[in-house]
């Protein structure tokens, strides 16, 4: 299957209008010895209806979350993705379009980009967002590049309660830059503030935390930024925005920069992209802004209209002083974004949080009543995530409720130290009682036939 | 307009705030019937619950679909029509592999999900990792990079890493003054200095220039081929001899990559890295400016630093390999864009390794049948001929005639098409970079080049009204001076002008009036 249109007249044409014969000739200024071989082990050309068989062979050999009832959580939620989404951002003008260099005409996805920057400042708390970033890890090095740049100082005070994918990332990406990274611990579950107070200097560019934390656990950001601000650093979260229902945006509680992953708005898991990262930070942070800026204007004529601002920040103009390097960023992700919060509401925003925060509080009570299983930081607030630990290898009990049908959630062996037990179970808007009940009796069955479960019940275990 | 429905023109849309109205929804949640009722005070510390609403437009389902709808009206798109972007490679996007991408199995996949449950997706990124090291001559690839400039980003950290593993740190990397933007960028952010390398006369990396530059504190050279004139570097092997004569590395910046699948392989050019971007060469669309995917390929002996986990072979299956010592460490979150790797896959089974070698084919003679038909009215930036997938012609002429080059880009909205690259590459004065791709007809190339000419003769004849293009746009010219000095980068309520995040006292619409 080939998508080029030409037939053999219409290339016999064009050569005779270049006054050649073949179009090889046209390859002339490759060298011979730099020809690629004939026999490169590439597919044959399949038909249309052999691409799709194909593929879909392919995908039926994965066991999917609308399969597996999901408690899997960890970053990338199953929350529940409206028709009308990808109905609307599907459409070929969004999907087919490019970068918007040419605002006359791409106005559409200017606005949309506005009205998404709109929706980000709202949810964080912030002034100013930008047009996304890659994904919820990558944004966060943006952020703690922009802290850097902002204070002049080289330090990061980093929570061990941050998710371990997005602080490896935040190695990576320092081994370029001119970052230090300080681990602060977690205690019971959440970052431990007295450790933050005592290493935080004048050499602190930033103290970062996620919010709710790699545990689910709510964090205290006021606290924490009361204790950044007070050293002179900026002060960094990465925030769940589908818990922006029930949770004070981490913009009102002192945050200067608030990042997160977009996914839960509206995009599909996608096996972890494409998504996108939302970042958005103050007015006086906007010239260090990573990535695409929408701003509002008028035409020759007065008309309202939308075009990419503040382009000085960018790669291609700055070049050699760029602070950031993102070019191509995740414009149809964040389109879906802004449809999903226009479909959602400030009423939907609300319900859904709500019933995250039933669905996980019910969940926690009925795990933590299968004999053997305790909550690890039952007195800790959650929204919609907790971590349960277990009397028999996390690891094993979660490949045996697959048996069930059951996504049963994230073991935490190499993940968290002093959690090897640990289980981190997600429940989002999606999730029934019946599915809970259903993940409860499926746990007791799978640790008594490993014979475990028998240990004592430890006093810590109250109800909720 | 040209190229949108009728019935819309210089009708504004207004902000789907500006639609909204208080209690109306689009959402409908189920009522969590049999789970305990919320007890949010237990649940939750005062000082963390949300005291104020989010303002959040209140919206019918059908208000939401009518104003998306008509924002798209109000874009330009390839499904549209034609977009000769250059060095963007605006080829048409398959639909079989949007079908394909959409597949439960693929979509709706978790990224933590033991490897036993993807066994098809971790096959598809060894298939797609197979094929991607075949097109390029080298041995092994991460999927982590959402993007080229992610691409380069990685490349460079692992370029680093070979030189600080051999006790041999180094601190500057060497680009053409040709490169894209996005390559100085992430030099810097690898921690590295930019020294630019001047042209030759004929557009290719001056050999003299290069030697001058080239010494032992020189990790990298980082190039196009074909570069971002459209020519292909014939001197690429000198190129690498010298590069890797004072031990750097020569890396591949592969948003050229098309004009060449299948037809030639950096590796056996002798290039050490290459990112490839899957949304120019493998023909996923690219979403408004995202997502895409900027895979990195590399020769055996960087392979120990890409990225971890990588997919390996586990008997008759596939699994993730996280112990890899002398890894970068992670680039993205999970697997990069995974969504846009499965429509890269189908592209590649449908194309098959023939169809690859037609796609570079019918690219380059589209390109070169395209300037001839321009070459009368437009001067070219750099003589050189044949070029290969795009070039670059110079507005200079027209210029002294009174319409620059972003006239005649504003000129050709009018016309129906999108405007080619304008202003790039900056060594080129007046620049107009053309990419017509493989995908587009003889007619349409005729049809184009008949606008172009026409905008020539026009500019000639009488500049004026190409100062005023574009007319028939849902917009004409904007004031980006303004957008700049006066940044409005979000809608207020009309109760706080300045405001920029609502007071937490505030409930409900605001009423108050202003202070």
């Amino acid at each position: 299957m080939s998508y080029q249109p030409h037939t053999s007249e219409d290339v016999d044409r064009m050569l005779a209008a270049l006054g050649l014969d073949d179009v090889d000739q046209l390859f002339q200024p490759i060298p011979p010895d730099l020809r690629a071989p004939d026999d490169l082990d590439l597919p044959r050309p399949h038909a249309e209806q052999e691409v799709a068989a194909e593929l879909g062979r392919l995908a039926a050999r994965n066991r999917h979350m609308d399969e597996l009832t999901c408690f899997l959580g960890a970053g990338v939620y199953d929350h529940y993705v409206p028709a009308a989404v990808w109905y609307l951002a599907g459409r070929g003008e969004f999907a087919t379009s490019y970068t918007p260099y040419q605002p006359e005409m791409s106005q559409g996805v200017l606005q949309a980009l506005f009205e998404y920057q709109t929706l980000i400042s709202e949810l964080t708390g912030l002034e100013i967002s930008n047009a996304s970033l890659y994904d919820g890890a990558s944004a966060v090095a943006e952020a703690a590049t922009m802290a850097v740049a902002a204070t002049r100082r080289s330090e990061l005070l980093v929570s061990a309660a941050v998710a371990p994918r997005v602080r490896e990332l935040l190695e990576t990406y320092s081994q370029g830059l001119d970052i230090k990274l300080v681990e602060v611990g977690a205690l019971d579950g959440h970052t431990d503030l007295e450790e933050v107070r005592g290493k935080a200097s004048d050499q602190t560019a930033a103290v970062l935390l996620a919010q709710p934390n790699f545990f689910g656990v709510v964090e205290d950001v006021a606290a924490a930024a009361g204790l950044a601000h007070g050293v002179g650093a900026r002060m960094l979260v990465t925030f769940d925005p589908l818990t922006a229902g029930v949770l004070e945006p981490p913009g009102r509680l002192g945050a200067d920069i608030v990042v997160g992953e977009g996914q839960g708005l509206g995009n599909h898991p996608n096996f972890g992209g494409p998504a996108f990262g939302f970042l958005a930070c103050r007015s006086e942070d906007v010239r260090r802004l990573p990535g695409r800026l929408v701003g509002e204007t008028v035409d020759t004529v007065g008309r309202r209209a939308f075009v990419l601002t503040l382009q000085a920040r960018e790669q291609h103009i700055r070049r050699e002083k760029a602070t950031s390097n993102i070019c191509t960023n995740q414009t149809l992700n964040a389109i879906a974004a802004a449809v999903y919060l226009t479909w959602l509401g400030p009423r939907g925003l609300e319900e859904l949080g709500q019933l995250c925060l039933r669905g996980a509080g019910y969940a926690a009570d009925r795990l933590a009543a299968v004999p053997g299983v305790r909550l690890a930081f039952a007195d800790q607030p959650f929204v919609k995530e907790f971590v349960v630990r277990l009397p028999a290898d996390p690891a094993e009990v979660s490949r045996r409720l697959a048996g069930h049908g059951l996504l049963a959630g994230l073991p935490l062996a190499g993940l968290a130290p002093g959690l090897e037990d640990g289980l981190l179970v997600a429940v989002t808007e999606r999730r029934t009682k019946e599915d809970v009940d259903r993940l409860a009796d499926a746990l007791g069955t799978v640790l008594a036939d490993l014979g475990a479960g028998d240990r004592p019940r430890e006093a810590e275990e109250v109800a909720r | 307009m040209p190229w949108a429905a009728g019935g819309l023109e210089g009708e504004a849309e207004r902000l789907v705030f500006e639609r909204s109205s208080p209690g109306r929804r689009a959402s409908s949640f189920p009522d969590g019937g049999g789970l305990p009722a919320l007890d949010l005070e237990a649940a939750l510390p005062a000082g963390f619950r949300r005291t104020g609403p989010v303002r959040l437009p209140e919206v019918s389902e059908r208000d939401l679909v009518r104003h998306y709808t008509r924002l798209a009206h109000r874009n330009y798109a390839v499904d549209l029509g034609f977009y000769p972007l250059g060095s963007c490679t605006m080829k048409y996007n398959p639909k079989v592999a949007e079908s394909a991408a959409a597949l439960p199995g693929f979509a709706r996949l978790h990224p933590a999900q033991p490897a036993e449950q993807v066994q098809g997706a971790l096959e598809l990124l060894a298939r797609l990792e197979h094929a991607l090291c075949e097109l390029t001559g080298l041995a092994a690839a991460t999927f982590q990079p959402a993007a080229g400039a992610h691409g380069e980003l990685t490349g460079l950290l692992i370029i680093r890493a070979h030189h600080e593993a051999r006790n041999d740190p180094r601190r500057r990397v060497v680009i053409p003054d040709a490169a894209h933007g996005t390559n100085p960028a992430s030099v810097r952010l690898a921690g590295f200095e930019t020294t630019t390398v001047a042209s030759s006369s004929e557009g290719l990396v001056d050999l003299d220039a290069l030697e001058k530059v080239l010494d032992t504190d020189v990790a990298a050279f980082m190039i196009t081929n074909p570069n971002t004139l459209g020519l292909f570097e014939r001197n690429i092997a000198r190129v690498a001899e010298l590069v890797h004569g004072v031990g750097g590395q020569l890396y591949y910046d592969g948003a050229n990559f098309n004009a060449i699948l299948g037809k030639a392989r950096p590796g056996d050019m002798g290039f050490d890295v290459v990112h490839l971007n899957l949304h120019k060469t493998f023909a996923t669309p690219h979403g408004g400016g995202g997502p895409g995917a900027g895979p990195l390929v590399v020769a055996e002996h960087l392979a120990d630093f890409l990225p971890a986990p990588v997919v390996v072979r586990d008997g008759d299956g596939y699994r993730w390999d996280s112990d890899r010592p002398r890894s970068i460490g992670r680039v993205h979150g999970w697997n990069g864009n995974f969504g846009i790797l499965v429509r890269a896959f189908a592209y590649l089974l449908a194309n098959g390794g023939e169809g690859l070698r037609g796609v570079a084919e019918r690219a380059v003679l589209n390109a070169n049948y395209l300037l001839e038909r321009l070459s009368e009215a437009y001067q070219l930036g750099y003589p050189t001929r044949p070029v290969m997938h795009e070039f670059v012609l110079s507005a200079r002429r027209q210029k002294g005639q009174g319409a620059r080059g972003l006239d005649i880009a504003k000129g050709l909205i009018d016309r129906g098409f999108h405007p080619p690259t304008v202003y790039f590459p900056l060594i080129v004065e007046e620049a107009l970079m053309v990419e017509p791709t493989e995908t587009e007809s003889l007619e349409t190339l005729d049809s184009f080049a008949d606008a172009m000419l026409e905008i020539a003769a026009q500019a000639e004849r009488d500049p004026h009204p190409l100062h005023q293009a574009p007319v028939t746009a849902p917009v004409g010219r904007l004031d980006e001076a303004r957008a700049a000095r006066t940044l409005v980068a979000r809608w207020h309520p009309p109760s706080d002008p300045d405001q920029a995040a609502s007071d937490p006292a505030d409930e409900g619409p605001p009423e108050k009036p202003t202070s």
